[in-house]
């Protein structure tokens, strides 16, 4: 790796550990109370006293953009894990199973992957219905394909390797070969894709919210605190601003880490 | 001439299988669903009787057999009967038709706009510092969602720089910002796909050979290499083109402007499922229809699939 490929590694576990911070300990980083309101001091721009200012009831911007860490970020890696175990069962299983039944599961796995994660993510909500749960559902529905090709793909390449082979051969029963010697080197491959996942499946999260269908108002959540702040940006730009500038940082910070994780799997492999 | 009929052939089943695993999928998911589809389409607020209800029910045909529910509706759907919007009593083809031109338009131009720039930055970005700021920015956009791309246009040039007006629809150049904003993550995506393409085919012999024979790098691209990225970048179509009718709905929302992304965002807010569904029917159309295109168009552009075919054969 280079000098310069590293640092941008470095400064990107830098910024998904601040945003970790803020999403497990808000309380500890926050300067406020996100829900408080203060009429006096609406609109105000960013200072010592609000950091990222104040929005249209006065409440801290710079508290709210710390305590939404939880709700949109944590969204975004619950459904990834989700799907990740999904893709995993339903991946493995076909890539063992007999040819019609991996045949049709593909088939369909392959139409649902041929649609952009946030479309499908908006049918589920549209069949569901809005809410915070059923875009977390969404989401997670949106997210499984990919997953369920590579982990079919990788068991089926797994199960002709030398170690499952003579993991046999000793007599080891052919279920447990299945689950100690496949499973767990498809699963490492699953999450490296998965920390790339992470950033798609929280952009879906923000834009259903910021279309209204996920949480509501007065609850911190990135995608909700842009849409809030979107008809006063002439006058107020801080308050779409800052959620902005965080989903962002916190999607290409995933990205950049996923990307080299991934690059350094292949180096492992080649 | 056989090959071509059978190719014709499998092409429709697989265009009228698609259509029917959409309509069957639209069914299921609204009668698998908890609540009462009567109760939905009056509202919450709704103070009607049981007696009523039941009468709406009848109406519908929702007191019959699932399987014979179930048969009406494809027979219906085969005479292009959408069914009736619950929000605004009118035909659900009508509700659609309506607002298709306006997201039609937009669609469009930011397909076009997306195709010019990734093609410009195909050809005309070289050398590894250009490519990598370019690999940057295309992360950066990528990384960013679209309405909030739309919104820095809009605060910048429309707030800003007041060269765009900020909404509305009756000024031709309102569609300007809105169709940048849907270009851009789809240019970005594209231009990843182009560029990975021509470097692969950059690296290989023939390239060697032009290069040999003194073509400069912009004919290597524009003749010989950008056809490689090409084919790849039309297998993404299908993809792309259900990124950009994802994307009309929040485009539209950010810029207030009409279309099927509205009409979307409207039936899911108040649970219009028969326009839901009708959306969902719609969008398996334009998938299908995309597909059978992009695959009569791959031997066009690449003459390898059609010797490889007749030599199958």
């Amino acid at each position: 790796m280079s000098a310069s490929r590293r640092m941008l590694m470095a400064a990107a576990l830098l910024v998904l550990a601040v945003i970790a911070a803020m999403a497990l300990f808000p309380q500890l980083i926050a300067t406020a109370d996100p829900l408080r309101t203060d009429v006096r001091s609406a609109l105000e721009a960013p200072s010592a006293a609000h950091l990222f200012g104040t929005d249209q009831s006065g409440r801290d911007v710079f508290s709210r953009v710390v305590h939404g860490a939880g709700r949109s970020v944590g969204i975004g890696v619950l459904a990834t894990a989700l799907a990740v175990v999904v893709g995993l069962i339903v991946g493995a299983l076909a890539g063992v199973a007999p040819r019609p039944i991996d045949g049709a599961t593909m088939r369909i796995n392959d139409v649902l992957m041929a649609f952009p994660e946030f479309l499908v993510a908006l049918v589920v909500v549209a069949i569901l219905g809005p809410g915070a749960i059923n875009v977390a559902i969404a989401v997670t529905i949106a997210a499984i394909p990919v997953y369920v090709r590579l982990a079919r793909v990788q068991t089926r390449t797994l199960v002709l390797t030398e170690h499952v082979e003579a993991a046999r051969i000793l007599g080891v029963p052919r279920v447990q070969a299945f689950t100690r010697h496949v499973v767990p080197g498809v699963l490492g491959s699953l999450s490296v894709l998965a920390t790339i996942g992470i950033g798609s499946s929280i952009l879906a999260v923000a834009g259903l919210s910021f279309l209204g269908l996920g949480p509501v108002e007065p609850v911190p959540e990135w995608g909700l605190m842009l849409s809030g702040g979107r008809n006063v940006l002439g006058t107020a730009w801080w308050i779409s601003v800052f959620p902005g500038i965080a989903i962002t940082l916190t999607v290409i910070s995933a990205t950049i880490v996923g990307r080299n994780l991934r690059a350094q799997a292949e180096g492992h492999l080649s | 001439m056989r090959a071509t009929l059978t190719r014709i052939a499998g092409l429709a089943a697989s265009v009228i299988i698609v259509l029917w695993g959409a309509a069957t999928l639209a069914f299921l998911a609204f009668r698998v669903l908890p609540g009462d589809p009567v109760s939905v389409m009056l509202g919450p607020q709704a103070q009607v009787s049981e007696a009523v209800k039941d009468g709406i029910r009848v109406d519908l045909g929702l007191d019959r057999p699932p399987l014979e529910q179930y048969l009406s509706y494809l027979g219906q759907l085969m005479q292009g009967n959408l069914g009736e919007s619950y929000q605004l009593r009118m035909p659900v083809a009508e509700v659609i038709g309506r607002q298709l031109g306006s997201t039609l338009q937009l669609t469009a131009l930011a397909m076009a706009i997306a195709v010019m720039l990734a093609l410009t930055v195909a050809l005309f970005v070289r050398g590894r510092v250009a490519r990598g700021v370019t690999a940057g920015i295309e992360l950066i956009v990528l990384s960013s969602p679209v309405f909030w791309i739309g919104l820095i246009l809009l605060s910048v040039f429309a707030f800003g720089l007041g060269w765009f007006p900020v909404a509305g629809t009756r000024n031709p150049a309102t569609i300007v910002l809105p169709a940048v904003t849907l270009a851009l993550p789809v240019a970005a995506l594209l231009g990843q796909v182009l560029r990975d393409g021509i470097e692969a085919a950059e690296r290989q012999p023939f390239a060697t050979t032009v290069r040999a024979r003194g073509a400069g790098q912009v004919r290597l691209t524009a003749h010989h290499t950008l056809r490689h990225g090409a084919a790849g970048a039309l297998t993404l179509t299908a993809y792309l083109v259900g990124s950009l009718l994802g994307g009309a709905v929040l485009v539209e929302t950010v810029f207030a402007r009409p279309g099927i992304g509205r009409v979307t965002l409207s039936a899911i807010t108040d649970r219009d499922l028969p326009v839901i569904s009708g959306i969902i029917l719609f969008s398996a159309l334009v998938f299908v229809v995309i597909n059978v295109i992009v695959e009569l168009l791959h031997p066009v552009l690449d003459p390898r699939q059609r010797r490889s075919r007749e030599v199958r054969r």
